[in-house]
């Protein structure tokens, strides 16, 4: 069984968001990275089937040199290499073609990627990989188990779940509860040292999209606080202000 | 050319949020001079078809063939691509959704198509085609430029008001043909709650924290909502413990919603929480910690017990409704 999982190196959930250079760059001054959040529970169920079925876990990251100790993390956690792909992720079909090119190559048996990215959030990359590559795709996922060459799948839809089944190989978009979230223990970080980190070049280079520039949203008023023995106030705010009694 | 939207509907009943992108469709329509037509796919009546006309449609394809009415994926992808080329379109436009998403990904690829998310206004279409988006879950916006001559814009909730007085929209039947390998991905089950509003599509949320104590209080949550009409959803450590269904949880890593009014009761506001709820227009929240972040973000507070707080605010929004 041959496993890729496609990880973003985002900053962490509580990050400040800034941009400098008169608003068309982000400021990466202070914030931390992290494996995206939804990568996280695709990368941990990707292990757990790793071990299940024996085989290889790949993990693949389309970025520039500073996403590495990002990619060393996920070796850390447990997958068995790791490849970079080196470039800077402006578009998410430009992140797809390099992605498909690369999975062509090898040839894996599933793919696992991250329900969306936490920056950009465009839920966009598995799917234009699965139609890239002429294989199912099915996002958001919350549970995955394999029986010989078949996929049990959960797929949160409004309000409830759907079940699906599919033959590999296929592409996924993973969320939780799929798989709790694996810390890496000293000897993953120290294994993680020697596991082999292939650095890709670019094959095409095809962009659909560019980003010109960046906003902040209108900084939020001050609170209208309420005294909690006149709810009857409130009511009358959101049938006057908010409109919506 | 002309403009598509791709309707999504729940056992044929159309869903808000489509025709908040028809809406969009309608006003971008208008901006360009060209038309605005919408496809359906599955089992749907002449009326709700029809209706998607009051957004703005001026025709609705309608791909009548029930191994549609499921949201199988790649399926409804390549009947959107030949509805898109019917309509000689280049431009496909869709409400967010856990379909929509996943649909809208696989047509960039198959339509050659520059695909941009949660947008949030109209794109400004003099000179270079850019489009503002919301990005970092909320925390700030791009504006993004299209280089593609095929576009899709998946739209949020909110980016243009709903328009409601247009004329029916007249309905055309559309054969599409669909590969085997379009149902390689076989739904076996559907597990769904019944009766109640799904929370992306609701106008009105009330949220529980982990300040209600235990699955047990959630009467409380329960009947503010229904008193307000609301859907109910919860923070991540309330779905986490099991009080609430997975799917009720809202955030960065759950659903993110865009209503008219939020309501937090007892949740402290943590920043993964606010990613969920920070498109929402306005936001209430009630906690007995005034220093609770959440009264930041919030536009009207009340400082005091959910426990004491909620009966009343019940009992008061019962009496003007
Ligand atoms: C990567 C990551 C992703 C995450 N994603 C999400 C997410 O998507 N959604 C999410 O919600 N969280 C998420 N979290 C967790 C988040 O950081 C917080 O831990 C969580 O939101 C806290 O939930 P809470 O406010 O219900 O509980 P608490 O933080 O425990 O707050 C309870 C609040 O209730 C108030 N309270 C207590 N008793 C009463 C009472 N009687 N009346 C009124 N108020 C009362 C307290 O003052 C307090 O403010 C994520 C965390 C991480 C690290
Ligand atoms: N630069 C990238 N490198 C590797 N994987 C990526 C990259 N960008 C996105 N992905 C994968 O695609 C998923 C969806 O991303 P997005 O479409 O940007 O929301 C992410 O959760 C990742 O699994």
């Amino acid at each position: 069984m041959k496993i890729l999982v496609c990880i973003t190196h985002v900053p962490d959930t509580t990050s400040k968001i800034q941009f400098t250079d008169n608003n068309t760059k982000f400021d990466k001054t202070g914030v931390q990275y992290i494996i995206g959040p939804y990568d996280d529970y695709a990368l941990a169920r990707a292990v757990e089937l790793r071990d299940q079925t024996g085989g290889k876990l790949t993990v693949l990251n389309v970025g520039e040199a500073e996403t590495e100790p990002t990619l060393r993390k996920a070796l850390a956690i447990g997958a068995d290499e790791a490849v970079r792909i080196n470039a800077e992720p402006t578009d998410a079909f430009f992140v797809a073609t390099q992605i498909a090119n690369h999975a062509k190559e090898i040839g894996y048996d599933m793919i696992l990627m991250g329900r969306e990215s936490i920056d950009f959030n465009g839920g966009m990359v598995h799917g234009m990989v699965a139609e890239l590559l002429g294989m199912p795709s099915v996002s958001p996922v919350m549970k995955l188990d394999l029986e010989g060459d078949t996929a049990k799948i959960a797929r949160e839809i409004e309000g409830g779940k759907e079940y699906l089944e599919i033959k590999l190989p296929f592409v996924a978009g993973c969320q939780e509860p799929i798989a709790e979230w694996k810390i890496p223990n000293m000897r993953g970080i120290m294994s993680a040292r020697s596991k082999p980190l292939q650095v890709q070049e670019l094959s095409g280079d095809v962009v659909a999209t560019k980003t010109v520039a960046y906003e902040m949203p209108p900084a939020k008023g001050a609170v209208k606080l309420i005294d909690s023995n006149n709810v009857q106030e409130l009511v009358e705010l959101l049938k006057s202000e908010a409109k919506v009694l | 050319m002309s403009i598509i939207v791709y309707i999504e509907h729940i056992e044929g009943a159309i869903k808000k949020t489509s025709l908040e992108a028809a809406s969009y469709a309608s006003a971008l329509a208008e901006q360009q001079g060209v038309d605005a037509k919408g496809v359906v796919l599955g089992t749907v009546s002449e009326d709700q078809l029809a209706s998607v006309g009051t957004a703005g449609l001026s025709t609705v394809y309608h791909v009548n063939d029930d191994q549609l009415n499921a949201g199988v994926i790649q399926a409804h992808a390549e009947a959107v691509a030949q509805a898109f080329e019917k309509a000689g379109a280049d431009t496909l436009i869709l409400a967010k959704s856990s379909l929509g998403d996943a649909v809208a990904a696989r047509l960039a690829v198959k339509l050659d198509a520059g695909y941009i998310s949660n947008v949030v206004a109209l794109p400004s279409t003099s000179g270079t085609y850019t489009v503002k988006r919301s990005i970092y879950t909320g925390k700030a916006f791009a504006e993004s430029e299209i280089t593609k001559t095929n576009k899709i814009l998946g739209v949020k909730k909110n980016a243009v008001p709903l328009k409601t007085d247009g004329a029916p929209a007249s309905v055309e039947a559309l054969e599409v043909n669909l590969s085997e390998g379009a149902f390689a991905a076989k739904i076996t089950s559907i597990d769904k709650a019944n009766d109640e509003i799904p929370l992306p599509e609701a106008d009105i949320v009330v949220s529980g924290g982990r300040g209600m104590k235990g699955p047990e209080n959630w009467n409380l949550i329960e009947d503010l909502a229904k008193a307000l009409g609301a859907a109910t959803g919860c923070s991540k450590p309330v779905s986490d413990s099991g009080w609430r269904p997975h799917h009720e949880h809202v955030g960065q890593t759950g659903v993110k919603v865009a209503p008219t009014l939020y309501v937090a009761v007892g949740i402290s506001g943590a920043i993964q929480h606010l990613a969920g709820v920070n498109a929402s227009k306005y936001i209430v929240v009630i906690n007995k910690d005034p220093e609770a972040p959440f009264f930041k973000a919030a536009d009207y507070g009340i400082v005091g017990d959910a426990f004491e707080v909620l009966p009343k605010l019940t009992e008061a929004i019962k009496a003007v409704k």
